[in-house]
């Protein structure tokens, strides 16, 4: 579904990722994990060129995304689902309108039939009566799950998460890993940058360790968690686990 | 009746009073304002000056708000579009002098070249002059106010608008404008209140507005205090309700805002 060769991107002298090479295939959850500075973050957001590679191609759907036109990134972009830390809500648009705007929009939908559908999501995500609240008037955890709502409301063939509890407070992480394992049973196509070790273990099929540009291990969590391989990544799970 | 005379007037009833004829006093205070208010408002329909002359500054100041608006808007968006992609080269380029020269000169000297110089050759309403004039300045400030606006929204606003598929235009109509207008209305309020106050200046290419209606009746009657005051007030009750009105516009856009 979505393949990656030779990517290469820095900001200026600074080179982030180096030739990476990457398949990940319908279907799949795959997370990735590594140290702060490695690269995760710039990996995810050159998936939906939010970051604009130095070299190398994209592949989503067998289209090369780096050499295609605005307009066909914009159609692409429809169907990659991107949920961030920040969540980036629109702070001026009721709950409800946050979810058919880009809908509507982009004239998928009648406001009549996003209307439905953003009022089915907001029960799957359990915040049914928030929908004519405004975002501020929302916890942390409530935001998240709506900003996936809105991701969903598109509806995806992949969804890209960028440490998506890395701005809620603990007692919050759950709610949004809860829904989040919900997507996974589903069948959602997912990758997941975070750093919730369970998280990764229990649903990834997949998980990555990126250092320094480069993705140095990749493999099922059984085997990634109790035998790695690499001596970077021991050092690194040591520290976190 | 001059400030001095009505000073006199004044310290002539407090001395009337003094000497027992208070009511005397105040009555002849009275008789004199009133003769003078007769004299400067009422004879010969003189408040007509200044309703006409009210007319024709809210006209050209409304007129020119609404060129500034949209000129401005354009403009911001323009230089923020170049600031944020890189693109627009050229028209970046036109704002920016457009941006220099209007905000470099003043705004008297720009209203003249434009009906001595621009316009010189055609027979034009002088109103529509300033118009165009006042909503070309205006346009200017307007332009950097919504610009600083824009700057001002979280990049991750167009990140989200991107990542859901929208357009740059797209997410600039509806996620960063709305945004952007809301916090920079209280700014955008000052400036339509200092172009109301700088249509002042529209008598110089000889349109009757609210301050030469006022300078038309001192011309006429000699007496410059009550004709002045007066303007004065006027703008000043107009600058109060403009403020009023702003006021309870951002209270109800500020409605998202509460927690």
């Amino acid at each position: 579904m979505i393949s990656v060769k030779n990517l290469n991107k820095s900001f200026g002298e600074l080179h982030i990722l180096k030739d990476i090479n990457e398949e990940i295939k319908k279907g799949e959850k795959v997370v990735i994990i590594g140290p702060s500075g490695s690269g995760k973050s710039t990996f995810l957001r050159c998936l939906n060129l939010l970051e604009t590679p130095t070299s190398g191609e994209i592949y989503f759907e067998d289209i090369d995304i780096t050499k295609t036109s605005q307009s066909e990134v914009n159609r692409l972009r429809q169907k990659m689902g991107m949920v961030f830390q920040h969540f980036h809500l629109f702070p001026h648009l009721t709950i409800r309108r946050n979810i058919t705007l880009a809908p509507v929009k982009l004239k998928l939908m009648s406001q009549e039939e996003a209307d439905t559908t953003a009022d089915e999501l907001l029960r799957k995500v359990g915040l049914f009566e928030k929908a004519d609240a405004y975002p501020n008037q929302l916890s942390g955890g409530q935001k998240q799950r709506i900003a996936i709502a809105r991701s969903l409301a598109m509806n995806p063939d992949v969804m890209l998460f960028d440490e998506p509890t890395s701005a809620l407070d603990p007692e919050m992480v759950g709610e949004v890993l809860n829904l989040m394992k919900q997507l996974a049973e589903d069948g959602m196509t997912m990758v997941v940058v975070t750093h919730e070790m369970g998280f990764a273990r229990e649903v990834a099929s997949r998980v990555m360790f990126m250092d320094d540009g480069r993705i140095v291990e990749s493999a099922e969590p059984e085997k990634f968690f109790t035998n790695p391989e690499n001596p970077r990544l021991r050092e690194f799970l040591s520290k976190v686990l | 009746m001059t400030l001095t005379a009505l000073m006199s007037a004044a310290t002539e009833t407090i001395e009337t009073a003094e000497t027992g004829g208070f009511m005397d006093g105040i009555a002849s205070f009275f008789t004199d304002l009133g003769d003078s208010f007769y004299e400067n408002f009422i004879a010969e329909d003189r408040w007509m000056y200044l309703v006409n002359g009210l007319k024709n500054t809210l006209l050209i100041t409304i007129l020119a708000i609404i060129i500034g608006l949209v000129l401005g808007f354009l403009v911001a968006v323009v230089r923020s579009t170049h600031d944020k992609t890189g693109k627009m080269k050229f028209l970046n380029f036109l704002c920016n002098v457009y941006l220099t020269v209007i905000r470099g000169t003043p705004v008297v000297v720009q209203l003249l070249i434009i009906y001595f110089v621009i316009f010189a050759s055609v027979n034009i309403d002088k109103t529509f002059v300033a118009v165009v004039a006042f909503g070309l300045n205006s346009g200017a400030y307007v332009a950097e106010i919504v610009r600083s606006g824009i700057m001002s929204i979280d990049n991750g606003q167009f990140e989200a608008g991107s990542s859901l598929g929208l357009s740059y235009s797209q997410t600039m109509i509806s996620i960063i404008l709305p945004q952007a207008f809301k916090n920079v209305l209280p700014a955008l309020a000052n400036e339509f209140i200092v172009l109301l106050k700088e249509t002042s200046v529209a008598g110089y290419i000889a349109i009757e507005d609210l301050t030469k209606g006022g300078d038309i009746i001192r011309s006429q009657t000699y007496e410059p205090f009550l004709p002045l005051v007066a303007v004065a007030l006027i703008y000043l009750v107009i600058v109060m309700l403009l403020t009023r009105l702003v006021a309870k516009l951002e209270r109800r856009l500020a409605k998202n805002d509460k927690r």
